[in-house]
């Protein structure tokens, strides 16, 4: 297996829900790479699929409503364990794979800690489940976990409950169970949302250190765009259940090719922007997913709308550079590359 | 900037009456707890913070989640009562008001709340609860409030089929604007927006922030806009104020912000928040440790504890709000 091989390929992922009001289909055919060592973004408004693309990686949907669509690929190729289907693997290598090769951690770290046990026993139990260490060993690399997420006095704190500690520590305590079985991919959604800005910074930074030292490939789920732009390598746009635009990091924000993405980048107010200037907005609300139009799913609040719009839904064109846009008219790409994009790889 | 420059300038002339005066306002809620449910100790929510608003300005309140800034923004309607301290509205001090002489003021003062799901009377529709203020407050005769209502909500941007509709037929958006247009029902002068767009997507919070000016313009209110968002803050408010453990720390104008920021931990807010820029990388700025607990805050600085300029004093004593330059003011004995 040559390095460039993404470590994670999904494929026409399909999620479909059943609901007392029918049927919705979350998530639709969603393709991307990720390739070792990189960032994924996935950033999108509410209800876009963004959260839901990420537990069907994880297979944490629940069973007896939501279905993967037997199209649906969704391959790792774990150095160790050979290329899998997630979207078709049994539960028990699931259980293997999951906290193991691939692990998530979420936005509200009180919620998926269990509040009755020391935070200790929470990073054993994964070691537990997933390595031959015995428990002497277990407690030191779980100390040692702690220490990497830079947790002070980590001897003393493994043994508190997660509400003796405080948001962005109970954070650190899942980046620190999530990471204790060195992971090929970390699923991080919203990882700072409910966290304070200064905070954020913290962790934000945590994972961009640990990223370098472990070589973890992350996808990260935000509505962030600062944090994106910071520290992302890749982007994928989702809008009701869609991908709509995917690009390198500069030129999705340089020049955004889907009419939503430049709306998005102009509607959040700028540093040292002119104050009480009107923002530009985007007219209207997201489409029902149990309504969705017939044509582009984002046509009525777009402003370069044709007749062909409302008709007809776009696919998922790559560009000569190899960037996907699902629109019929995408904006202007600048004829001279600008050096901004021309960096781009360095980074 | 017309605006920013004229609001800065009545900030500046110490002739001109504020709208809004508050000296010294503290707030501490009794922890309860153990044997008899006796009192154990005191949150020291709001810890002495004076501040003025002028007629037709926007001050931003920021800080991080417990710094005090909701309470402050409920103690200045008096949603909730002070512990000590003054509140002058239009030069009569409201602070010992009982709820008869209170009334007129409750009308001229409102507030928006961040999830106005939890704001709403869900048994109510949107016309039947803007009727409900319009008549308690006697805004209009009675044979006007349904024009008037009408009036309202085509003045926050819904459709007229919203009147015979419940809150949770709409989405958090449109939601947020029956907020608005709860607050607006009884015309008031004076608002607290408390985290107004922080519940919003960015597309819709955009949508938001535009009618908040809008209306500001058109109806001249003057509004108290409390947020964690800097960005958003910088936006729309003339004026900041900067809470720390029930503190503030600095006071400035939003123009120029990031250039006149001095507070160490202004300076670190804005460092700490990444720019939408991928070419413009830069280590965020990084603070030590945790907020204090607000039960037993530190005798000096409470921020010494995190402060990269911290020096011996900041531990002993608590450094006082002075005046800086254009109605800056700082608490900080390193600046």
């Amino acid at each position: 297996m040559s390095t460039t091989d993404p470590i994670l390929s999904v494929r026409r992922l399909t999620v479909g829900f059943r609901t007392d009001l029918g049927a919705v289909t979350a998530v639709d055919d969603v393709s991307f790479d990720l390739a070792p060592g990189r960032t994924l973004a996935i950033v999108g408004e509410s209800g876009c699929g963004k959260t839901v693309t990420s537990k069907a990686i994880m297979r944490l949907l629940p069973e007896r409503t939501a279905r993967i669509a037997p199209a649906s690929e969704i391959i790792l190729r774990d150095p160790e364990l050979g290329p899998i289907d997630l979207a078709k693997a049994s539960d028990s290598q699931m259980r293997d794979i999951r906290g193991s090769r691939i692990a998530m951690i979420f936005q509200e770290p009180m919620t998926s800690l269990n509040p009755v046990f020391r935070v200790g026993w929470q990073i054993e139990e994964a070691l537990k489940y997933h390595t031959d260490l015995d428990a002497r060993r277990r407690r030191e690399r779980a100390i040692e976990m702690l220490r990497i997420v830079e947790i002070p006095s980590p001897e003393k704190r493994i043994d508190d409950y997660p509400h003796q500690m405080s948001g962005g520590m109970r954070q650190r305590v899942m980046i620190a169970i999530a990471l204790c079985c060195e992971p090929a991919v970390l699923i991080a959604d919203e990882p700072t949302t409910a966290l304070d800005v200064t905070i954020q910074a913290q962790i934000l930074e945590l994972m961009a250190g640990l990223k370098q030292k472990l070589g973890t490939a992350i996808i990260l789920i935000t509505h962030n765009l600062g944090v994106v732009a910071q520290f992302c390598d890749e982007v994928m746009v989702m809008y009701a259940g869609r991908a709509i635009e995917s690009a390198p990091i500069r030129d999705l924000f340089h020049h955004p090719r889907h009419p939503y993405t430049r709306a998005l980048l102009d509607s959040i107010p700028k540093a040292g922007g002119r104050q009480h200037a009107k923002l530009p907005t985007i007219e209207g609300i997201v489409p029902s997913l149990y309504d969705l139009p017939k044509g582009c799913r984002f046509a009525d609040r777009c402003a370069h709308r044709q007749d062909r719009c409302v008709a007809q839904e776009p696919t998922l064109d790559a560009d000569a550079s190899g960037r996907r846009v699902r629109c019929h008219f995408p904006l202007a790409q600048p004829r001279v590359a600008p050096s901004a994009s021309a960096r781009g790889g360095a980074a | 900037m017309t605006a920013v420059d004229s609001a800065a300038a009545k900030a500046t002339a110490a002739s001109a009456e504020p709208l809004l005066r508050v000296e010294g306002l503290v707030k501490h809620f009794p922890v309860r707890g153990g044997v008899l449910n006796a009192v154990r100790g005191h949150v020291h929510a709001v810890n002495g913070v004076s501040l003025a608003v002028y007629r037709g300005e926007v001050v931003g309140v920021v800080g991080e989640s417990g710094c005090g800034k909701s309470t402050l923004g409920k103690l200045v309607i008096r949603l909730i009562e002070p512990t000590r301290g003054t509140i002058t509205y239009a030069g009569q001090e409201i602070t010992g008001l009982g709820h008869a002489d209170l009334m007129p003021f409750r009308r001229k003062m409102q507030i928006i709340f961040q999830d106005p799901f939890s704001s709403l009377n869900p048994r109510l529709t949107v016309a039947g609860l803007l009727k409900e203020a319009v008549r308690f407050h006697r805004v209009v005769p009675p044979g006007e409030v349904d024009a008037y209502v009408s009036g309202l909500i085509a003045k926050v941007g819904l459709r007229t089929e919203a009147r015979g509709k419940f809150p949770h037929e709409f989405s958090g958006g449109q939601r947020q604007r029956i907020g608005i247009a709860r607050a607006l029902a009884t015309n008031p002068e004076f608002i607290v927006a408390d985290e107004p767009v922080s519940a919003l997507d960015v597309s819709i919070q955009a949508q938001v922030l535009n009618l908040m000016t809008d209306l500001k313009t058109d109806l001249g209110l003057t509004i108290l806009f409390i947020s964690h968002d800097l960005k958003v803050v910088e936006h729309f408010c003339d004026r900041v104020l900067v809470m720390y453990l029930g503190f503030v720390v600095e006071e400035l104008p939003c123009a120029r912000l990031h250039e006149r920021a001095m507070h160490p931990y202004t300076r670190a807010l804005l460092g700490a928040n990444p720019i939408d820029d991928p070419d413009d990388r830069r280590p965020l700025t990084i603070l030590k440790g945790d907020v204090p607990s607000p039960l037993t805050p530190p005798k000096g600085c409470p921020f010494a504890g995190r402060c990269p300029q911290v020096i011996d004093r900041c531990r002993s004593e608590m450094p006082p709000l002075e005046n800086k330059s254009d109605g800056q003011r700082v608490a900080c004995w390193a600046v």
